[in-house]
């Protein structure tokens, strides 16, 4: 075996842990994209930057943030357990919450860029052939932004990977639960003795960014493809 | 089949304030300089823009009535739009841009009637395409079949040539008149260029800043001396019907039309098949007797029923050719030189004779 188990461990989870964040804020920002490229209402720069707050703020202070309204005795997190049974902090799920979050700025930048450089005619086209709001929006919006999509998730899927400031504070560094490949890095620099550990897990990383990126650019192609791009 | 139209809308320039009606199917061309409104007419009658006042209906249908707050959205409006840079969903086949509209009309036609138009419009070997990979002809066609299978009770066409060169127009017009002679589709053709008026129009509306100014039968219009006057152009001269009587053994074909006989050099066409003869005011000359030796097939006597100085140099004298209006544009120096005045018997001579299909 070329891993041992504390780094296939967190490979492991570094991954499980980027593609949850990544799909669950996808739908968000999706939602938040369309309303901030297509609609204007009062307040909207208001809600504009408090969405990319996460971009701009500390993750520490992310994580402080989450720590201090959803762990189990607090009062959001004491609600999400006694009626959706959703305990947040110091497991897995908690630590794809607060990298979701942190990472939604960047779905949200790429989805909203692609929606505004939409070409309105092919909707107005799309109106007079017949089709209301949800059908333009199933059968022209989203795969015509289907590039930007697809680019925000991968931006905030390698970001994801590499989150460790929101992650270490809201949900510790528990190795099987919670320590990603950076957590697991970090650990291995506290550990005397632990240098080749550290030198082992970061070529790990960047093998694992170069894949990425290869597959993003393999993403990126087949999907400008499909829209005759 | 009639439309109605009535709009009036307040701009920041101008006011927009016209009212015309369609009573036979055909095309109908909404014709006018730059700057007139008349891409605005048509996108409120398609509904992609709400005048302040006004009141639309296509056939039994208000479609818009601002007294009544009646707006129908665009999709229920069943009117087929064919927009000047085609506005093909660029990550759609061609045949799946087809069946966007196919497939969302209220009564969707048939199998067959897709294949009709796919066969109408030469589409079949695109179907599989997309559209990066056409020619801005052959958008323009899918175009036009994606706005037909919509099953729409109205065709507009907004400047559907205006972005093309002049191989692509020469290529794609023929297919507008393939449709206007094939279809009982009430169509509005959106333009500011009078030659493809006088190639496809049966009707005319003239619309200058804002208002309409002339509306009437092609025929009657574009041969009218005020009409050329009211559009800014110089005359047209005539467009007329005429069939095929027959093809002369000495290469000519003879063209009946009410009013006499043309004879052009030798038409690909089936005696009795029904054109569309052009006579360009600058290809007519007048003479006062009929000239003996001379080249011209066509000398054909007429009347002269107007005369209208055009410009510094030039006079328009309109002609009666039994039911058909015919114009000659000549300088002012003949005209004062022949003494030419209304009632007077003039010969026409026709240097030469556009036809067009129908």
């Amino acid at each position: 075996m070329l891993l041992s188990q504390t780094e296939s461990e967190a490979l492991f989870l570094s991954l499980k842990i980027s593609t949850v964040a990544v799909a669950a804020a996808l739908p968000f920002a999706l939602a938040a994209a369309y309303l901030l490229a297509r609609s204007r209402f009062p307040g909207k720069t208001i809600v504009d930057g408090v969405l990319h707050l996460p971009l701009v703020l500390p993750p520490v202070v992310v994580g402080y943030l989450l720590l201090m309204t959803l762990g189990t005795r607090e009062p959001v997190g004491a609600w999400l357990l006694a009626h959706l049974g959703l305990r947040l902090a110091f497991n897995w799920k908690g630590a794809a919450f607060a990298a979701g979050l942190i990472t939604f700025p960047f779905q949200l930048r790429a989805i909203r860029l692609a929606l505004q450089g939409l070409d309105r005619g092919l909707s107005e086209a799309a109106e007079t052939l017949g089709a209301g709001p949800l059908d333009r929006f199933v059968s022209l919006v989203l795969p015509l932004a289907l590039p930007g999509i697809v680019a925000g998730a991968i931006t905030a899927f390698a970001a994801s990977l590499g989150e460790f400031g929101a992650i270490i504070t809201f949900v510790s560094n528990i190795p099987g639960e919670t320590q990603t490949l950076p957590l697991a890095i970090y650990s291995a620099l506290q550990t005397p003795g632990g240098e080749a550990e550290a030198a082992r897990l970061s070529a790990l990383s960047i093998v694992l960014a170069l894949i990425g990126l290869t597959l993003a650019e393999l993403a990126d192609r087949r999907v400008r493809a499909l829209i005759g791009q | 089949m009639m439309i109605d139209v009535r709009l009036h809308h307040r701009f920041d320039a101008f006011v927009l304030d016209a009212a015309f009606t369609i009573e036979r199917p055909g095309i109908t061309a909404l014709f006018g300089p730059s700057g007139a409104g008349k891409s605005t007419v048509a996108s409120a009658i398609a509904g992609l823009f709400r005048p302040a006042e006004g009141r639309i209906v296509i056939g039994d249908r208000v479609v818009f009535d601002s007294a009544a707050r009646v707006a129908l959205p665009p999709r229920l409006r069943r009117i087929g739009y064919v927009f000047q840079d085609a506005r093909l969903f660029p990550h759609m086949s061609v045949a799946n841009n087809l069946r966007f509209g196919w497939r969302r009309a209220p009564e969707q036609a048939g199998e067959d009637e897709f294949a009709r138009i796919v066969e109408l419009l030469g589409l079949e070997e695109l179907l599989a395409r997309k559209p990066a990979k056409l020619s801005g002809g052959e958008k323009s066609r899918v175009a036009l079949g994606r706005a037909l299978l919509s099953s729409p009770s109205l065709l507009i066409l907004d400047e559907p040539l205006a972005a093309l060169d002049a191989a692509r127009k020469a290529e794609i017009l023929p297919w507008f008149e393939r449709l206007r002679d094939d279809a009982a589709l009430p169509m509005i053709y959106v333009t500011h260029a009078l030659d493809e008026v006088a190639r496809l129009a049966d009707a005319i509306v003239l619309l200058r800043k804002g208002k309409v100014v002339a509306q009437g039968a092609a025929f009657d219009l574009l041969p009218d001396l005020e009409f050329a006057g009211l559009a800014g152009t110089t005359p047209l001269g005539a467009v007329f019907a005429a069939r095929v009587a027959t093809h002369r053994d000495d290469g000519l074909t003879e063209l009946a039309f009410e009013g006499g006989t043309l004879f052009v050099p030798r038409l690909d066409a089936q005696r009795g098949a029904k054109l569309r003869v052009r006579l360009r005011a600058e290809d007519v000359m007048l003479a006062r007797v009929i000239p003996g030796a001379i080249s011209a097939n066509n000398v054909l006597p007429t009347t002269v029923a107007g005369v209208r100085v055009a410009d510094e140099s030039h006079a328009d004298v309109q002609l009666a050719c039994g039911a058909t209006k015919i114009v000659a544009r000549i300088t002012r120096a003949s005209f004062a030189r022949l003494e030419i005045k209304p009632g007077m018997a003039m010969f026409a001579i026709v240097k030469s004779v556009i036809v067009d299909s129908r």
